[in-house]
């Protein structure tokens, strides 16, 4: 953990906004996960509560005009970019005022104008075009750089090796501004870490395709601000990929289908709980005297009331209109 | 109008689309140092540098889903796969990526990447190397899904292709690379969805794409002796199909026979038939024939594989057949 007294004060305060973000998106979720019990939404859902503190992290650190992809557990990185939550939620309740009109779901957030390149459905399948979009932003020389977030279980495709050697290839030639971000939250669905990867420290397997990598605890917002800026700024500066593998946990299921967890116990999950990133942030900022209860307790109501309308927003939002089926398929 | 092989005419498409917009790279598996496996990526290299024409590792998954990546992002990226078999290792990334991103992100994106190379069997690679994968991807909504027959349609398609918005499946064909044909100058160019008519007849319509074509117009050469004047469709692309051509003339000839290199089952012929039945079926006076491919993996003899390729005597027979001439009905 990044120790409180080495921080300066406005690093401090400059995560009092983030803490706000991160208690929305949680307060967010809960509110995904309790319209999905009610059938207002559809197909598969995944949450990111307990992984906050690695999103909220490394969009804080980028530019306005840095770009990232994601995969299928992407809220969070919708609401930390400052998409709407009332359009996040019609995304999730497949309403005309979502993000993507209501075509894409809970799976495909995406918003271009903010950067936002998308959520991708099939693990690992959007690493390769992030690379891409990496060398882009080089090619057309700007000093722009792209992140991309992938799941512990993503780095067993062949969607990671292939792309991550073009990473180091291209890395030589300073043609390829990416941060590769492993959210590892300890399992791919079902199967933990130990169970599907031959090699423990995932950071290191970056080593096989010359990407300079490490890890960090993922829990501690501070901890992953930290080693972003720095990280952020050596990509940017050299045009070579790097990669971060953060050590997080996610508190709810796989997905809100995922109702028993056979593959793990309850202690767990408990435990991970006391290091919940949200609580480790405010306590963080109690002590530097920056929150006060009066403030948390603002915090969260001001959360709750938007959620509460985005839930309003998305609920009486229009369906698509039936000519929207045929509509976007092509752009000629 | 100068005359160029094919392949020229592929090559010469890449440079002028590249001399005019710095957005088109090229990346693809030995397309720069080695200059292609077919040579049609031939001096690219020395001539744009390795920053637009981008030698890959053998990655199919990797380099096709970089370069949906590029296209999003604004370049307008051609692709080389050394043949369409070896695309099959970048299906997830075609399929659904580059097929579906501009729809799930409601139209928020574009994806303009080509991806090309040579589809189709005929000089002894045996199984793994000799297929046709049209079908395969026409079936998907997002693509476009285009096969030149000649040195003119690979220009006009191709800069089609790279000046559009959409992912574009460009089936080429290794034995058509040689073919000389005359080719318009300038910034010719063939829309897609708008078939030709090879050649006009009246007795039977006859339609075709690719490689096929070629086999189609000698065979209605050949039937002139015998009487039969054959018209000759050649559709050019197959998503989008120009269904208007092809129902037209089947309302003229009222016969039609489908030519295709790949397999029967599930094909782009039975896909055809079946639009002329929707479209034409009082037009029609004999079932629409398919005259297709073996249905067996592709064999290495060359005996064997002679066997599994449609050959003119199959289409002949198709086309009287559709006559009532082959001496069985009527």
């Amino acid at each position: 953990m990044q120790r409180t007294e080495d921080l300066t004060r406005e690093e401090l305060t400059a995560a009092l906004e983030w803490y706000a973000k991160m208690v929305l998106s949680r307060r967010f979720e809960d509110a995904a996960e309790r319209a999905f019990r009610h059938g207002k939404i559809g197909g598969y859902l995944h949450v990111y509560s307990g992984q906050e503190a690695v999103a909220a992290g490394l969009l804080s650190a980028i530019r306005k005009d840095d770009i990232f992809f994601t995969a299928y557990r992407d809220h969070a990185h919708a609401l930390y970019s400052g998409s709407p939550p009332g359009a996040v939620m019609a995304e999730l309740y497949g309403k005309a005022t979502g993000l993507a009109k209501g075509k894409g779901g809970s799976m495909h957030l995406f918003d271009a104008s903010r950067g936002f390149y998308g959520g991708y459905g099939i693990v690992g399948g959007h690493i390769p075009l992030a690379t891409g979009a990496a060398y882009t932003l080089r090619y057309l020389d700007t000093d722009r750089l792209c992140l991309c977030f992938l799941g512990d279980g993503a780095m067993n495709s062949g969607s990671f090796h292939e792309p991550a050697n073009m990473a180091g290839l291209w890395g030589r030639d300073g043609l390829c501004p990416i941060v590769y971000i492993v959210e590892n939250n300890q399992y791919a669905m079902g199967t933990s870490v130990s169970r599907s990867s031959a090699v423990a420290n995932l950071a290191s397997r970056f080593l096989a395709y010359e990407i300079e990598n490490e890890r960090a605890d993922g829990m501690d917002y501070f901890t992953v601000r930290r080693v972003a800026s720095r990280v952020i700024n050596q990509v940017r500066e050299t045009g070579r990929p790097y990669a971060v593998e953060m050590l997080t946990y996610r508190f709810a299921g796989h997905g809100a289908a995922d109702l028993f967890q056979p593959y793990r116990n309850r202690g767990e999950v408990t435990d991970a709980r006391t290091r919940d990133p949200i609580t480790l942030l405010e306590d963080r900022l109690r002590a530097a005297e920056l929150l006060t209860d009066a403030d948390v307790e603002r915090i969260r109501r001001e959360a709750e009331h938007a959620v509460e309308q985005a839930v309003k927003f998305a609920d009486e939002s229009p369906e698509p209109a039936a000519d929207e089926l045929f509509k976007d398929v092509y752009g000629s | 109008m100068p005359e160029l092989t094919y392949r020229e005419a592929l090559r010469s498409t890449l440079v002028e689309e590249m001399d005019r917009d710095r957005a088109v790279v090229l990346i693809g598996e030995d397309i720069g140092v080695y200059q292609g496996t077919f040579r049609v990526t031939a001096d690219l290299l020395e001539r744009f540098g390795p920053k637009r024409v981008i030698d890959t590792p053998i990655s199919e998954l990797g380099f096709v889903g970089a370069a949906i990546g590029m296209a999003m992002l604004g370049l307008h990226p051609v692709v080389e796969v050394m043949t369409w078999n070896f695309a099959l290792l970048a299906f997830d990334q075609i399929v659904n990526n580059a097929a579906k991103i501009r729809y799930f992100s409601g139209g928020q994106v574009n994806v303009p990447i080509v991806i090309r190379g040579p589809n189709g069997a005929g000089v002894q690679l045996s199984a793994q190397h000799s297929q046709s994968l049209e079908a395969t991807f026409a079936h998907f909504p997002g693509l476009f899904v285009v096969t030149p027959a000649t040195p003119a349609e690979a220009k006009g398609l191709l800069r089609t292709a790279i000046r559009g918005n959409d992912p574009v499946i460009f089936l080429e064909n290794a034995a058509l690379y040689g073919m000389k044909g005359e080719v318009p100058d300038g910034n010719f160019a063939l829309p897609f969805g708008r078939a030709d008519v090879a050649r006009v007849g009246k007795d039977v319509t006859v339609v075709a794409y690719g490689r096929m074509l070629h086999l189609a117009l000698a065979v209605a050469t050949q039937l002139l002796e015998e009487g039969i004047d054959a018209e000759v469709i050649n559709l050019r692309t197959l998503r989008p199909l120009d269904t208007e051509t092809v129902v037209s003339s089947v309302s003229k000839t009222h016969r039609a026979v489908v030519v295709q290199e790949q397999w029967k089952p599930f094909g782009a012929a039975g896909e055809i038939a079946a639009t002329i039945y929707e479209h034409a079926f009082d037009e029609l006076d004999a079932p629409v024939e398919r005259v297709t491919g073996a249905d067996v993996p592709m064999p290495y003899a060359r005996s064997l594989e002679l066997l599994a390729v449609p050959h003119e005597g199959d289409v002949i027979k198709a086309i009287k057949r559709t006559l009532y001439k082959d001496g069985i009905k009527g």
